[in-house]
């Protein structure tokens, strides 16, 4: 099977069409619910938070952030970013909480020092190494784009990136940039050398390896 | 988007990162929604030490909304005997609930504006001025 990110950027990738079939196929949410009750427990946060979702899509990460109960920390408010518009014409049909931006990650994060207590992204990151035109390459957007997390971020915030790496390569492009940003990181794999492997870039801005697995 | 949101957004350019006018953004021609949201105190008293009350306050001019009072309101001011006081109300609906439906955002610095069109700002930039 050919990936998505190999052919189109996002923003062609998911039309109408894809971004509906996106967020009625029951197997992808429940992948991306577990995928986003995964991140939440790596996040470990303890009370209501101000988060950005990273490629927040169709809302499908915001509506479970919003439902976090109040004596497991929650509810939170989070803001979302995402490259394509039927995703977020989708979200805005499912009455999501959360606040949305039509915005490119590769281009850079543009909120203040220190907004958010966290963020989450669900397998969004990948699609930064797939430069389209010749004037912008991965490691530029990738530079951009945590450069740009790494400020939004309050001290002690973290960041939890599910992503699909293409290989092994692409991989560590990915962390040494979140590390060259000055993210203490570390990669969390579920399900290791299974068809249906996991992998979290676990982030904290003034912190070492939080999650005692770097690769 | 929430004026809450909007105490947090900069220009995304990057000639615009470090210039103190390219933040807060401007509404222009801006259409206000209010929406009733369950009120979640705990995040407010969280949220409200990183909240710029500067800029809230000229928002809230901008937009001919009532005066904020001088200074960001106190945490004692939050709640009187363990319940949300009228502060906390009045910061609910003004950061959670009140909204920039559509209209302009525009940069104090560089003049770019983006557009709001169902409550979604767009911050797509042609690629001359990433
Ligand atoms: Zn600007």
């Amino acid at each position: 099977m050919s990936r998505p990110e190999d052919n189109l950027p996002p923003d062609l990738f998911y039309n109408e069409k894809e971004a509906r079939q996106y967020t009625t196929s029951s197997r992808i949410r429940n992948i991306q619910a577990d995928m986003t009750h995964r991140a939440l427990e790596l996040l470990d946060l303890q009370e209501p938070s101000f988060i950005l979702d990273i490629g927040c899509g169709s809302g499908l990460s915001g509506e479970i952030l919003s439902g976090v109960e109040e004596d497991e920390g929650g509810p939170h408010t989070w803001v979302g970013m995402d490259i394509s518009s039927s995703m977020l014409a989708q979200a805005l049909e499912r009455d999501v909480e959360g606040d949305m931006l039509l915005a490119d990650i590769g281009q850079g994060v543009p909120f203040r020092a220190g907004s958010f207590d966290a963020a989450i992204s669900i397998s969004a990151i990948q699609w930064l190494c797939n430069a389209e035109t010749s004037d912008v390459s991965p490691e530029g957007r990738l530079k951009r784009f945590f450069d740009g997390l790494y400020a939004s971020l309050k001290r002690g915030g973290k960041a939890v990136c599910q992503f699909y790496p293409k290989n092994a390569q692409q991989r560590s492009l990915i962390s040494n940039a979140a590390i060259k940003a000055g993210f203490g990181a570390g990669i969390l794999e579920d399900d290791p050398e299974t068809k249906s492997v996991k992998v979290y870039l676990v982030l904290s801005v003034g912190g070492g390896d939080v999650t005692g697995a770097v690769s | 988007m929430k004026l809450l949101t909007l105490n947090f957004l900069t220009c995304a350019r990057k000639t615009c990162k470090s210039n103190a006018a390219a933040f807060p953004l401007h509404p222009k021609e801006a259409e206000l929604e209010q929406v009733e949201t369950d009120m979640n105190p705990l995040f407010i008293k969280n949220i409200l030490p990183r909240l710029d009350w500067e800029a809230m306050k000229t928002l809230t001019t901008e937009l001919g909304l009532p005066n904020l009072p001088a200074e960001t309101p106190s945490d004692e001011e939050l709640a009187t005997d363990g319940e949300p006081s009228q502060t906390a109300k009045d910061l609910h609906t003004l950061l959670m609930e009140t909204s920039i439906q559509s209209g302009k955002l525009v940069c104090g610095n560089c003049e770019h504006e983006y557009a709001v069109k169902e409550g979604i700002a767009n911050f797509l930039l042609p690629s001359h001025m990433v």
